[in-house]
């Protein structure tokens, strides 16, 4: 479990050095006046509440997929663990998902300066390298499966798909989001601004299911 | 400029205006109609789950009496009892239903941040609700694998419900844990961002902190629950061995090999004793402004309640294994883990204390709210003192799995958070509907359900102490345990039978209420919330009307020396109010 741990130990010391920050030498019981008008630290623009809500989620994303690794810690100890081959082909789908994350970096740096031109190409390469490292992802299960190598053969080969899988549902899930954002950009729907915070969240998401996926492929090799 | 931006967040708010019916109760994103969705649901199953704790008591009161109830049913009826109980009921209803009221209005602001989400929050959770209640109908009936739903035996043949009943109850978990994602992304996305002006952290309510630091342990915990339930999927029906060792049943070799039923054991446990502080922090947050409101008395020790409530949610992720002394585990870590779990008796002490030291010379109005709020702490200090017991490996060993056990979580995380669930009711209730309840009707209850509960569990220490084994169908002719012990545990079952039907009082009283019950004033307790300044009452949608309120003070500004009322609402100017020694001289 202590992979959790230190996962939960970062997460709350963050927390809690925030926390500190906001209520150290505070005395509440103080009243004082407050000015309709002042910028009284809460009440930020709309992006800022997304940003926050984004950052909470990859916290329970991390959070899900530590105790996993805390799982396949634990259970790699054991007498009948036997290490798998992982298929080459992962290779190429992590240079996939590299490019990926690169192309969404383009295309946001793009949309921060205001050069709507790369919007298009850019959001769809990276749908393009997206799905190819998922389709990349599948037809390595279905390698692994010709090879005989089942989910039932050792835990570590039902490791291997749990975490794989769990993987690609996360960026399954945030190809909803890239979704979304491209047909705004294709339809023409929605203003500038608006395009450009969505980009902005998409971008950290990929780089932190980059970041998940690098860690989660680096201990497949490993072990 | 303040008028601008106001009248901008109010055209905002008409797009999503609630027109008909059915938008405005049924698909509704307003937080209040939502939190009232989440705790009549809450409600609804947790009185399912109070029927079968009936269906377990009149077996162990009066074995082999009731030919409805045999040993399969009895362990569906234990495990679906206690699942309901501490997930879709307590989690359900603290965070969903009041950190839903709550929330918004205790932080002046006029939603949650993404109301479509919260929306579909509830509606998830209905699913994983209508997942679960499914299970007592499939062939099997639902699982019989006790709460903790350990393997192997949660898998194998002999275990009631093994086929179709643990499949839709880990189903249901799952879902749920998707529900209470995207609940506890608004709740804390709403704390952070969306706070009135002047509303710092440092002078929210305590309950928005108990709400606030239990959505955070939710979101970092339920995790390891949902790890371990889809881990259990696969060992269920891919055959995988994560957690089945190598294992013959019923003379047969079901196909798994050296799998780790303690690693579930890890896991569950990572998730179920955050779990426990789930409950048992917004509990913390709600009692502390009931006893400050109806002592007209500011909360003793206000950042030490704040700092106590942050402490006590980073200790629960590092005791998780004292519920698996038992397991043949290395001593030091039993070491370790006793330590850490006496440790965090120091914030909770401190929190008893401040509760006892803010009613110290305050003036103390017995309302119904306050009688359940002062209860708790009797409650809470009897389960409290009894897991300081079971916290330490020596004695937990001969205790574990007794009725001390029983007695134990049932004081701490069973009825303690009961009645602070009941004088929230009562508390909120007229904020709610705008209606007032019967007084002495609400003190019944009160009395009852106290001095009840204190007849079921106050004995089952003694069967516990006498070695009585919990999860038992039958004692059998067991020859250490006198007859006394048959006679205590009939006088158990009369005593929770009493309790669950004096719950009716508690409907009547509501539903009264709501058909005949007078109106009641916007702020009937002198509150300083700012749930209890709005300007309509009950609030409608938005809240606040056209501007929102301004806050220049901490939430407890109760009895201010100089001040001629003895409470000061939060939005109420500084220079107004307590005008201090200038208010003074006025006189």
């Amino acid at each position: 479990m202590e992979i959790g741990l230190i996962t939960l130990a970062v997460i709350l010391a963050t927390l809690l050095g925030w926390l500190l920050k906001q209520s150290f030498n505070t005395q509440p019981w103080i009243a004082e006046q407050v000015s309709a008008t002042a910028h009284h630290g809460p009440l930020g623009g709309s992006s800022n509440t997304r940003l926050i809500a984004l950052m909470t989620l990859m916290a329970v994303v991390t959070s899900f997929f530590a105790l996993i690794l805390s799982a396949y810690a634990l259970r790699m100890e054991l007498g009948d663990w036997v290490p798998m081959t992982e298929p080459q082909l992962l290779w190429t789908n992590t240079v996939m998902l590299i490019f990926a994350s690169l192309a969404l970096q383009w295309t946001r740096n793009g949309a921060v300066k205001g050069q709507a031109s790369r919007l298009k190409p850019g959001l769809i390469a990276t749908g393009v390298l997206t799905a190819g490292f998922i389709i990349g992802q599948l037809i390595a299960w279905q390698q692994l499966q010709a090879g005989g190598q089942l989910i039932t053969n050792n835990p570590s080969n039902a490791f291997f798909y749990f975490l794989t899988g769990a993987h690609a549902v996360h960026i399954i899930g945030g190809m909803y989001v890239w979704a979304r954002a491209t047909a705004r950009v294709m339809l023409g729907t929605a203003e500038g601004g608006t395009i450009r915070r969505s980009i902005e969240l998409c971008t950290i998401y990929w780089h932190f299911l980059l970041l998940v996926w690098l860690i989660l492929f680096g201990l497949l090799l490993s072990t | 400029m303040s008028y601008v931006a106001i009248a901008d967040r109010d055209h905002e708010q008409e797009h999503h205006d609630p027109q008909t019916f059915i938008t405005k109760y049924i698909w509704s994103q307003d937080h209040k109609v939502i939190a009232v969705q989440y705790g009549i649901t809450a409600v609804f199953v947790g009185l399912i789950a109070l029927g079968l704790s009936a269906m377990m008591r009149l077996q162990l009161g009066f074995p082999d009496q009731f030919s409805f109830i045999n040993p399969e049913n009895y362990y569906q009826f234990i495990t679906m009892h206690g699942m309901i109980m501490v997930i879709y009921l307590l989690t359900a209803l603290f965070l969903g239903g009041f950190g839903n009221y709550l929330i918004p209005l205790q932080c002046g602001s006029r939603d949650m941040v993404f109301p479509f989400l919260n929306m579909l929050s509830y509606w998830v959770y209905l699913l994983s609700v209508i997942i679960l209640l499914i299970s007592f109908f499939v062939p099997g009936g639902s699982t019989g694998a006790g709460w903790t739903l350990y393997p192997p035996q949660a898998i194998m043949q002999g275990t009631p419900g093994n086929d179709w009943g643990i499949l839709l109850m880990l189903a249901s978990l799952a879902v749920f844990i998707v529900a209470f994602t995207m609940g506890g992304l608004n709740y804390v996305t709403t704390v952070l961002q969306a706070r009135c002006q002047g509303m710092t952290l440092m002078r929210m309510p305590l309950s928005v902190w108990g709400i606030f630091i239990a959505t955070i342990l939710g979101l970092l915990a339920f995790p390891a629950l949902l790890v371990s339930a889809i881990m259990m999927l696969f060992d269920k029906t891919l055959m995988t061995s994560f957690f089945m060792p190598a294992i013959s049943s019923m003379g047969a070799d079901p196909g798994y090999t050296g799998g780790s039923p303690i690693l579930f054991q890890h896991l569950f446990w990572f998730f179920g004793h955050p779990e426990v502080y789930i409950v048992a922090l917004p509990a913390f947050g709600i009692v502390s402004d009931l006893l400050s409101t109806h002592a007209r008395k500011n909360i003793f020790g206000y950042r030490m309640m704040v700092w106590a409530i942050v402490a006590i949610g980073g200790l629960s992720f590092i005791v998780w294994a004292h519920h698996m002394y038992v397991s043949g585990m290395n001593p030091y870590f039993g070491f370790f883990f006793a330590t850490t779990t006496l440790i965090i008796a120091v914030p909770t002490a401190i929190k008893v204390y401040n509760w006892v030291l803010t009613l110290w010379e305050g003036n103390i109005h017995l309302r119904v709210p306050m009688l359940f709020a002062i209860g708790f702490i009797f409650t809470f200090i009897h389960g409290g003192l009894t897991g300081l017991f079971l916290g330490n490996v020596t004695i937990d060993l001969p205790l574990s799995d007794t009725y001390f056990v029983v007695a134990h979580f049932h004081m701490v995380m069973g009825v303690s958070p009961v009645l602070v669930v009941f004088g929230a009711i009562y508390h909120w209730w007229p904020k709610i509907t705008g209606k007032m309840y019967n007084e002495t009707l609400g003190k019944w209850h009160f009395w009852m359900t106290f001095l009840g509960t204190y007849a079921i569990y106050l004995p089952m220490h003694y069967l516990g102490f006498a070695g009585v084994p919990r999860r038992y169908f039958a004692m059998g002719n067991t020859e250490f345990l006198p007859d006394s012990a048959q006679d205590l545990n009939a006088a158990i079952t009369i005593s929770a039978l009493f309790v669950a039907l004096t719950q009716i009082l508690f409907f009547v009283n509501m539903i009264w209420s709501l058909w005949k019950g007078p109106k009641s004033d916007p702020n009937p307790w002198d509150a300083t919330t700012l749930e209890w300044q709005t300007p309509d009452h009950p609030p409608k949608h938005g809240n606040w009307g056209h501007e929102l309120p301004v806050v220049h003070r901490w939430a407890y500004d109760y009895s201010v020396p100089g001040y001629e009322e003895d409470f000061i609402p939060q939005n109420v100017p500084a220079d107004k109010a307590p005008a201090g020694r200038d208010h003074g001289e006025d006189h």
